[in-house]
């Protein structure tokens, strides 16, 4: 499939490098000439110079062939434009980063409408959304959740105390009556889709999914529930600030975000009601004390310095914050922060770039069968993916022991209405069912590929 | 340095040599040759077999390379292969000397032409075949042919195509590499189908016909007659005319005009520059060499053949140009010097690069007169960046260096300055037929061996642009610091 990507940022080179990787003929739309060198040498993606409203620069790029144009520049309006200049000259579908939130109320959807776009991405919002989501399970590394939430996926980090540390997988469900499943581990850098006899060890990360109310069940009954954080602590004031605040607020807690830029910490102040904003330097680690990081529940890292991030989580955590979540967009410190001992870590690049190749692989795909929500999970080496189930008479109304499925794949829930089964040998797959399957490196576009 | 990936990309070009070689084995089955399929079918088991050792003790290797990976693979690649196509001459009996099978071998790949022999004509079918089919597998370049065939998954493979690939600026026509190099082979084998037919249609035979193909495709030169085109009907002359120009054209020209861009391939400003040097080259030699033929359609025949020949650096020739003024003799000497379009099969300097260089020349007189005008070089409508303009001043300067040098080394044979200036030229340009001692119907054999490796160099050195093989023997590039 051809697909333009117009912006070669972060989030853009990201969303190259993704779909390069899922067989995409990728063409990479920047204006600074470096960019787009460095992205040619680097992935094998075709580079076109210039502005991405210019209609000769898009001719260019092939936009007339293209079946998907994504921009993601640094500008709304341009974004917005280029993609309205690509849909005209042919693109199939567009897809526009829109952040400003002036532009993300009311007119959004009557500028979807008008302009024609797909999709709009907003990565501050869906960044702010996950951070809530972690911040309502803190015990979790990390939280997803499948079929309008009524299915979810959350990363447990295993403490040295925790009663999951020396388990054997089989015994799980006998000492816990839980039907949680265990459906990913990652020990050190290999990642194993587990077995019964598969035993835990003390700091793998492993992913548990489950209904909301059975996963909580079971966190309460391993000693890890905790209530959820009511006093927030943020440092920095971007944009995901903002909307994390602004949630965080409806939902009734308590929040403070430090700024050190006066004019962003006025605008804070104006558009918030009831968070506190504290206007000063958050590295310094005399002021965090004085508003009292030490009695937070909670602490989110948000500066637009990905070491700075890192280095106040760091204080945060040694000062026995119950939860530190610290956003970092490179991957190479993102692993080196983990091996620091910080297990929240969330990306806004790497959650766009899974949207965008979730809407891919859903656009590559003919039949109906699409994938409705795809996670990459445990750096990438993993996808979880969301399935709704037609007829199909390989798979459905046959007992699961007996369909072959394809190696390193696990049925990891079956969604039924409101019912939500976490999957033995003689359940059945129905039509108008929807799956969650966990896949260990490889692609699949559509439910027929994981069976052998 | 990631040396792993190295071997691994010239084992399998050792591998992909093995496979092209099945050709002229079949040639020689076919003309009942069996010496030669003897030698043929010996190199290819010992060049699988090496190829294979290679990329079985590097498969598990990371893939990851730079710039400075891509040029050394590129330059190992073509030196492996020039060593490896060599043999079956030798085994075979048809050039005895290692030393000349390997010129010859190095002629061929680099689409030089250049040759040891006095005549081609007793040397067994199938090794004229494979002398001219190197031409046809050189020409577009066989990292690019292992790009299309061989699957690689790899980001970075884009590095090892700017390094085989000639001109200034080296970009993809379509966004992966492996289609890249999948379409202009395409283009290539296409067009080369049709020459032959043309030549078919001329009255050759299918196996003059290919060869001749072969070596016009790939602007190489060799031919299969001791008087190259010379005895060939005047249909057949004016085929290769047309054919030899038509394949020193950049190709994604001819990409841009089978998606139907036509405007854009028109705007080429290198194109008409090129054709512009054509014509003008033609009618001033015709009018210089009036005197010498009977008819002006002989002269303007042997006026444009030549001047193809040489401007997309292949070589053939119709008649001794030797023979003509001193005046044609030196516009051809400068066309040499000038080559074919950029992302063609052809050598030289590239006409963009010439093109590039004229408007930087004529910008810094601009900013002499008017010291605060600030004026920008512009190639089909387009700013050209410093590093682009800068990187084709500094090929220039490197390129006269390279050339000096070698000259310097070459003048130690006995032989006058014209001989050795145009034998430097020809083989550096990768023209192969010089002016006097190396003219037409002159050849290299009377080289010491020194001399044949110093020219094989210099041959490598003009098809691969200077950098591979320069930064491969660069000491700083191997020492670890």
């Amino acid at each position: 499939m051809k697909i333009i990507v117009c912006g070669c940022g972060k989030i853009g080179s990201t969303i190259c490098e993704d779909l390069v990787s899922e067989g995409h003929d990728v063409v990479a739309l920047d204006n600074i000439p470096s960019v787009v060198s460095s992205i040619t040498n680097t992935l094998d993606v075709m580079g076109v110079c210039g502005n991405g409203a210019d209609c000769e620069t898009l001719g260019d790029a092939g936009v007339s062939e293209a079946e998907l144009f994504i921009a993601v520049t640094g500008s709304d309006e341009l974004n917005m434009l280029s993609c309205f200049l690509a849909k005209k000259m042919g693109a199939l579908h567009t897809i526009a980063r829109i952040r400003n939130p002036e532009y993300n109320d009311k007119s959004l959807d009557f500028m979807k409408r008008e302009l024609e776009l797909s999709m709009s991405i907003n990565p501050e919002l869906l960044a702010a959304k996950e951070l809530y989501d972690i911040l309502n399970i803190p015990s979790a590394v990390k939280v997803e959740s499948f079929a309008r939430r009524a299915f979810e996926m959350i990363e447990l980090r295993i403490k040295e105390n925790s009663p999951l540390n020396g388990l054997v997988l089989k015994e799980l469900r006998e000492k816990h009556k839980t039907k949680v499943l265990i459906c990913v581990v990652q020990r050190n850098d290999d990642v194993y889709i587990p077995d019964g006899n598969f035993t835990l060890q003390e700091g793998d990360k492993i992913g548990l999914t489950a209904s909301p109310a059975e996963m909580n069940k079971f966190l309460r009954s391993i000693g890890l529930m905790q209530k959820k954080a009511r006093d927030v602590m943020i440092l920095g004031g971007s944009r995901t600030a903002y909307y994390l605040a602004k949630m965080l607020e409806a939902s009734g807690s308590g929040v403070k975000i430090i700024e050190k830029n006066p004019e962003i910490a006025q605008s804070l102040s104006d558009s918030l009601n009831d968070t506190v904003i504290i206007q000063g330097d958050g590295s310094e680690q005399e002021l965090l004390l004085e508003e009292g990081i030490a009695n937070t529940d909670a602490f989110v890292t948000l500066t637009g310095n990905d070491e700075q991030n890192i280095l106040i989580s760091i204080y945060a955590a040694s000062r026995d914050v119950p939860k530190v979540i610290s956003k970092v967009n490179r991957n190479e410190l993102a692993s080196m922060a983990e091996k620091l001992g910080l297990d929240s870590i969330i990306s806004p690049k790497k959650i766009i770039s899974n949207i965008i190749v979730q809407y891919a692989r859903a656009l590559e795909n003919s039949r109906e069968c699409q994938v409705e929500t795809l996670y990459k999970l445990m750096d990438g080496q993993v996808e979880a993916l969301e399935f709704h189930v037609r007829e199909d008479s390989r798979l459905t109304e046959i007992p699961l022991r007996e369909l072959k499925l394809n190696d390193n794949i696990l049925i990891a829930g079956i969604i039924r209405g409101r019912r939500t089964i976490v999957p033995g040998g003689n359940d059945e797959i129905l039509p108008g069912d929807r799956l969650v399957i966990i896949v260990e490196n490889q692609r699949v576009r559509d439910l027929a590929d994981i069976l052998k | 340095m990631n040396r792993k990936m190295i071997f691994y990309v010239v084992g399998q070009i050792i591998k992909l040599e093995a496979l092209l070689m099945v050709l002229p084995m079949a040639c020689a089955l076919i003309y009942g040759e069996y010496r030669t399929l003897l030698a043929f079918g010996i190199t290819v088991a010992g060049a699988l077999l090496v190829g294979c050792l290679i990329t079985l003790s590097t498969r598990k290797c990371d893939r990851t390379i730079y710039a400075r990976e891509g040029f050394i693979i590129c330059a190992f690649a073509w030196i492996a292969m020039s060593a490896i196509g060599a043999v079956p001459f030798v085994i075979s009996g048809d050039i005895p000397s290692y030393t000349d099978a390997f010129f010859e071998t190095v002629s061929g790949f680099t689409t030089t032409g250049a040759s040891i022999l006095a005549s081609p004509e007793p040397l067994s079918h199938g090794a004229l075949f494979w002398r001219s089919f190197t031409h046809w597998i050189g020409g577009m370049g066989v990292l690019v042919l292992m790009m299309a065939v061989i699957p690689t998954n790899n980001d970075r493979s884009i590095h090892i195509m700017r390094a085989e690939m000639p001109g200034p600026i080296v970009d993809k026509i379509v966004p992966r590499v492996r289609n890249t190099a999948t379409i202009l082979y395409l283009i290539y084998v296409v067009m080369t189908f049709v020459l032959t037919l043309f030549l078919l249609a001329g009255g050759m035979d299918l196996f003059a016909a290919l060869t001749h193909a072969f070596g016009t495709a790939g602007t190489g030169g060799f031919g299969i007659m001791g008087d190259s085109i010379g005895s060939y009907s005047p249909y057949i002359q004016w085929v290769l005319t047309i054919g030899m120009l038509v394949f020193g054209v950049n190709f994604n020209l001819y990409y841009l005009i089978l998606i139907k861009k036509f405007k854009q391939a028109i705007r080429s400003e290198e194109l008409w520059v090129y054709i512009a040097i054509v014509v003008i080259s033609v009618t001033v030699i015709a009018g210089n060499i009036a005197s010498m033929y009977p008819t002006v359609s002989e002269t303007v025949r042997y006026a444009a053949f030549q001047v193809a020949s040489i401007i997309t650096t292949t070589g053939y020739s119709t008649t001794d140009f030797n023979l003509w003024p001193g005046f044609s003799k030196t516009l051809l000497l400068m066309l040499m010097f000038i080559g074919g379009c950029a992302g063609s099969t052809a050598g030289g300097l590239k006409v963009s690069r010439v093109v590039i260089l004229g408007k930087t020349i004529r910008r810094e007189l601009k900013v002499m007169i008017h010291p605060r005008s600030v004026p920008s070089v512009k190639l089909d409508g387009k700013r050209i960046d410093d590093t682009t303009k800068n990187g084709v001043c500094s090929y220039l300067a490197l390129y006269i260096i390279v050339f000096a040098v070698i000259l310097f080394f070459l003048s130690l044979e006995p032989f006058d300055l014209e001989t050795n200036i145009s034998a430097v030229a020809a083989c550096f340009n990768n023209i192969g037929p010089g002016l006097s001692g190396v003219g037409p119907m002159a050849n290299y054999s009377a080289y010491s061996a020194a001399s044949k490796y110093l020219l094989s160099a210099a041959m490598l050195l003009g098809r691969l642009e200077l950098y591979p093989l320069i930064l491969s023997f660069s000491p700083s590039t191997w020492i670890k610091k």
